[in-house]
């Protein structure tokens, strides 16, 4: 591969993650946000893709290979059957239905946006000693990570529904896991396995709590979480 | 030696299969309680048969030095009294209707599973594994925070994963951009991330790019410590856990979670200097004590007290910690080990307390000791032990970290902190006493405690004594392990 394709890749890539990071802010559909979800999935997994082919380096395609079936595919399906299961849940005290969309908003969509765009130039803001002391085509993108996990957090500040802030935080997961990909190629394999079980099993925690919390709260409102307090 | 640091990890693992195959809760509940045991014995052993370097095992992926013995041998003596109660504690559950089969036999599974958890953050040698083994503990406890079921409960897990699950996210920021430090300072990428590597090559880590990692992992490590600013799901936590549970969450989880914080420690401090982890520290630290002594101040729950009495300890360890001398770090560690054992027996008579009134209002519960000497007492000692009255171990340890801080030139912030723990002992001593003494009214439920939960009291009023009486073989350690993690050798 040539280094202006490699460039080409690295940076569609990384922009990519972006996009779909302010698109879930701007969204408040569920299942259109689950769907952006899985776009930024498959974006992160093409980044170790393009650097593996880059590099002919077949391990870490593998890994890419594996970022793709978890974060692309395996992630986003678990939240879809969230939003997709119809009718009263099998057990627990109440019957309810999933929501579709996101519940009256915290904060408005136009200024959430205009809140990205501040986090994204605060991300580049704090990344300068890390794109100072390596410039690579990859590093030179690394505040887009780093956007990407403020935003992140930004979704499951001002998002009430259990689903968006699962999203959220898989968005952060996501950026952090960028950031490794864009200044090195990756984390050691061992971690790298452990960091991904670990996102794969939060996931399915959240979605069953969200089911709980459904069933016990009626709604999947978390800021109906109100029963504990000082 | 490759036993002693494989079988921490491995008899938990092993007990926990075995609690998924056999079908005797009892059983399962004792073997959970050995494997504890074991876990605290090869701590023991470590301590003694240890060299001069750390020990390795498994190809280097499990690594021991003082700082491990010690993390072991408080699992050890947490978890083994705090297994073992779940025997009356379940019991208790069942008889009163308030658990189903399938939820017991996942308690029986999900607490080894804990202990090995937490035995494999503390003897990681790489710091990413480290991340992960702590990462994991709460997925395991979220389902322990929530066994009760019911609103409160499910609120308080989802609680707990969220904010967790977002701090220690920020810790694996914090380890990948180390790794890229590593990477960078042209050491090998399969070994940048093991703790003596990243020992031996300190100073050619980028400063700047090791001050963000460190600041991101002061705060992703330090939710797991119960630190501000991502303490919030701990009152609610502990609250809502079984009374063994929030015994092993208050009295080992928050320590492995700060744990690690001091095993990045000497690192960060040969790359940048000490001044910008001390600062760190300090301010999470002195933040954290503040809040816990605010909030007991309007506490009317008393196991969310116990809660914030954690944090304030937490916070305390977190400002010794700052001070990083060779005596404050071992002192620290003393009081990570007296706080493990005082909160054992604080939670589980707490848990008595509580399943007797139906409630942990503070306001509802008069007369404890006039109805169960065993749990008054157990309350009374664990309390004690916790505000740091002599002759229990925290105090002492609050003496020797206090002379630290006056000896590295921060005696004003010595005063600040010694009047935020006025303050706190204030509030804890004056809402146990309503608790214990006085006249329990005529309607008052009696406090039947099951034999298993009184040998745990017994057994941890004993040890939160003799520990407070002297470190007997454990003074060498704490010693050591001061000298190691203040970067004297």
């Amino acid at each position: 591969m040539n280094q202006d394709l490699y460039t080409a890749g690295m940076n569609t890539a990384a922009g990519t993650l972006l996009l779909t990071a302010v698109l879930v802010v701007w969204r408040r559909e569920l299942r259109a946000m689950v769907m952006l979800l899985a776009c930024q999935g498959v974006a992160l997994a093409a980044l170790p893709i393009v650097d593996g082919i880059a590099h002919a380096s077949a391990e870490v395609i593998g890994v890419g290979v594996a970022i793709l079936a978890l974060r692309g595919v395996v992630l986003p399906a678990v939240l879809l059957r969230l939003v997709a299961r119809r009718g009263p849940a099998r057990r627990g005290p109440a019957r309810w239905v999933p929501a579709r969309r996101e519940s009256a908003p915290v904060v408005g969509t136009s200024l959430s946006l205009l809140i990205t765009a501040l986090l994204t130039v605060t991300a580049f803001a704090v990344t300068r000693p890390i794109v100072r002391l390596q410039a690579t085509v990859g590093s030179m993108a690394v505040p887009v990570s780093f956007a990407v996990i403020l935003i992140g957090i930004q979704v499951m500040a001002t998002r009430r529904r259990a689903l968006s802030q699962t999203v959220g935080f898989l968005m952060l997961d996501n950026g952090i896991t960028s950031a490794a990909f864009l200044l090195t190629s990756g984390v050691p394999l061992v971690v790298e396995l452990g960091a991904s079980l670990d996102v794969l099993f939060v996931t399915l925690v959240l979605g069953l709590l969200a089911r709980q919390v459904q069933a016990h709260f009626g709604d999947s409102d978390v800021g109906r979480l109100r029963e504990l307090r000082d | 030696m490759t036993a002693l640091l494989v079988l921490p990890v491995a008899a938990p693992v092993a007990a926990a299969v075995f609690a998924a195959v056999c079908r005797n809760r009892r059983l399962n509940a004792a073997v959970a309680a050995a494997a504890a045991l074991a876990i605290g014995a090869c701590g023991l052993l470590l301590a003694v048969a240890r060299g001069d370097g750390p020990a390795l095992a498994l190809g280097g992926l499990l690594r021991a030095d003082a700082l491990t013995a010690v993390m072991l041998v408080v699992i050890g003596s947490v978890g083994a009294p705090a297994a073992w109660a779940g025997i009356g504690y379940v019991d208790q559950e069942v008889a009163a209707g308030h658990t189903t089969p399938r939820r017991v036999r996942l308690y029986g599974v999900l607490v080894p599973t804990f202990l090995a958890a937490m035995a494999t953050a503390v003897s990681a040698a790489n710091i990413g594994v480290m991340w992960a083994a702590i990462e994991a503990t709460t997925i395991v406890t979220a389902f322990l925070v929530g066994h009760r079921g019911g609103r409160a409960a499910v609120e308080a897990a989802w609680k707990y994963v969220v904010i967790c699950s977002v701090g220690i996210a920020v810790a694996l920021l914090g380890t990948v951009l180390v790794y890229f430090a590593a990477v960078h300072a042209g050491i090998p990428a399969s070994r940048a991330l093991d703790i003596d590597t990243l020992l031996a090559h300190a100073t050619a880590l980028d400063p700047a790019v090791l001050r963000v990692a460190a600041g991101l992992m002061v705060i992703g490590f330090g939710a797991k410590a119960g630190l501000v600013p991502f303490h919030t799901w701990l009152a609610d936590a502990h609250s809502q856990a079984p009374a063994p549970v929030s015994a092993l969450m208050s009295g080992v989880l928050l320590a492995v979670g700060f744990s690690a914080v001091l095993r990045v420690k000497p690192v960060v401090d040969l790359a940048v200097g000490g001044g910008y982890l001390r600062t760190a520290l300090l301010v999470v630290g002195l933040a954290t004590v503040a809040v816990a002594a605010l909030m007991l101040l309007v506490q009317r729950d008393f196991k969310r007290m116990l809660a914030y009495s954690s944090m304030e300890n937490l916070g305390v360890i977190a400002v010794a910690a700052a001070v990083g001398t060779p005596l404050a770090i071992a002192a620290l560690l003393w009081q990570v080990l007296a706080h493990g054992m005082g909160k054992t027996v604080l939670f589980l008579s707490a848990g008595q307390i509580q399943s007797a009134h139906g409630s942990s209002a503070i306001a509802a519960v008069r007369g404890v000791l006039a109805r169960s000497r065993l749990v008054g007492a157990s309350f009374a000692v664990g309390i004690a032990v916790v505000v740091a009255v002599p002759p229990f171990a925290i105090f002492g340890s609050v003496i020797a970290v206090g002379r630290s801080m006056t000896e590295v030139g921060l005696g004003w912030l010595l005063a600040v902190q010694g009047t935020l723990m006025v303050v706190a002992f204030a509030a804890l001593a004056s809402r146990t006493v309503g608790i214990l003494l006085g006249e329990p009214e005529p309607s008052a439920p009696a406090i039947m405690t099951p034999r298993s939960i009184s040998l745990a009291l017994v057994i941890g009023i004993a040890a939160c004594l003799a520990l407070g009486l002297s470190a007997g073989p454990l003074a060498g350690l704490f010693r050591d392990a001061g000298l190691m993690l203040a970067g004297v050798r």
